[in-house]
């Protein structure tokens, strides 16, 4: 993790900004998929994350979440939020992997003390492959992995100071 | 509160059928679910069907869940149908704007079928 000085009013909390982005992901799985993210005892193999969910974040705080998982991790998430078959997942786990990083995005910025008013979401965005660059103006990052049901999900928090 | 017709509005078709399984989980009795991806859509269904309750989002395409609270208090069929916002915009400005439009209850995402409930009966009976 970089940080970086910043005079906003929420910098205090910095420190804290892992653990909460950790805690806002964990209650997003516990709550919507009633599955628990776990923190792996070692780093899990990152391959195959094939699938990305982006949300942009404007104002106060100004960057993009994104959560990288495998299709096959993605499948199984749709299947939990809606209680069907992992099978027939489809397109809706595009659409339930957007979800899950806007309400990540969300729930984090509502934790951080002073951040809920001066920061907007955009609406998700799903890239599928896992051989592409992302080029964006940031200067802070706290990146975390954690396991959906043993398959690894990356969740990154890329902030433009 | 029995066989209420019920208009849910959410970009996400995910997001709209996890909604409708909170309120039947809550014992709601739902006559019907009609759905609308955006406000624009909305406003058109609420201009052909009687409703009891509206669940809505705040950011999605099109237009937005503030915008669409304010334009339905405008509707004379329309303006005394309770209004739920469930969004991930938890900030208190969020929260006044969408009071002061009209909206009867305010949800966070992520929630739990309970949460559904314990917003949207006191919006029913608000009504």
């Amino acid at each position: 993790m970089i940080m970086n000085a910043s005079s906003s009013p929420f910098d205090s909390d910095r420190e804290r900004w892992m653990p909460t982005l950790q805690l806002a992901a964990q209650e997003v799985f516990e709550l919507m998929l009633a599955s628990p993210l776990t923190v792996p005892v070692q780093p899990p193999a990152e391959e195959s994350l094939d699938i990305t969910s982006m949300v942009g974040l404007a104002g106060e705080l100004c960057g993009v979440m994104s959560v990288r998982c495998s299709t096959r991790a993605a499948a199984r998430m749709a299947s939990q939020m809606l209680g069907t078959d992992p099978a027939a997942a489809g397109a809706e786990m595009w659409d339930a992997l957007g979800e899950i990083c806007n309400m990540i995005a969300g729930n984090f910025k509502n934790k951080i003390t002073g951040l809920g008013d001066g920061c907007v979401l955009s609406v998700p965005t799903v890239i599928t492959g896992a051989d592409y660059n992302l080029h964006s103006l940031v200067n802070e990052e706290i990146r975390i992995v954690l396991l959906f049901q043993d398959d690894p999900v990356v969740i990154l928090l890329e902030v433009h100071n | 509160m029995e066989n209420l017709r019920t208009l849910i509005v959410d970009d996400s078709s995910v997001m709209r059928k996890i909604v409708e399984r909170c309120l039947r989980q809550a014992g709601l009795s739902l006559a019907e679910v009609l759905e609308a991806s955006n406000g624009a859509e909305a406003l058109a269904v609420v201009q052909n069907k009687k409703l009891d309750l509206i669940l809505c989002d705040i950011n999605m395409p099109v237009m937005d869940g503030l915008e669409f609270v304010k334009q339905l208090s405008g509707l004379e069929n329309a303006k005394n149908v309770p209004v739920v916002m469930i969004t991930t915009e938890g900030s208190e400005a969020h929260v006044v704007q969408a009071i002061s439009a009209g909206a009867k209850g305010y949800l966070r995402k992520p929630f739990t079928a309970d949460q559904v409930k314990e917003h949207v009966l006191p919006a029913l009976t608000a009504k």
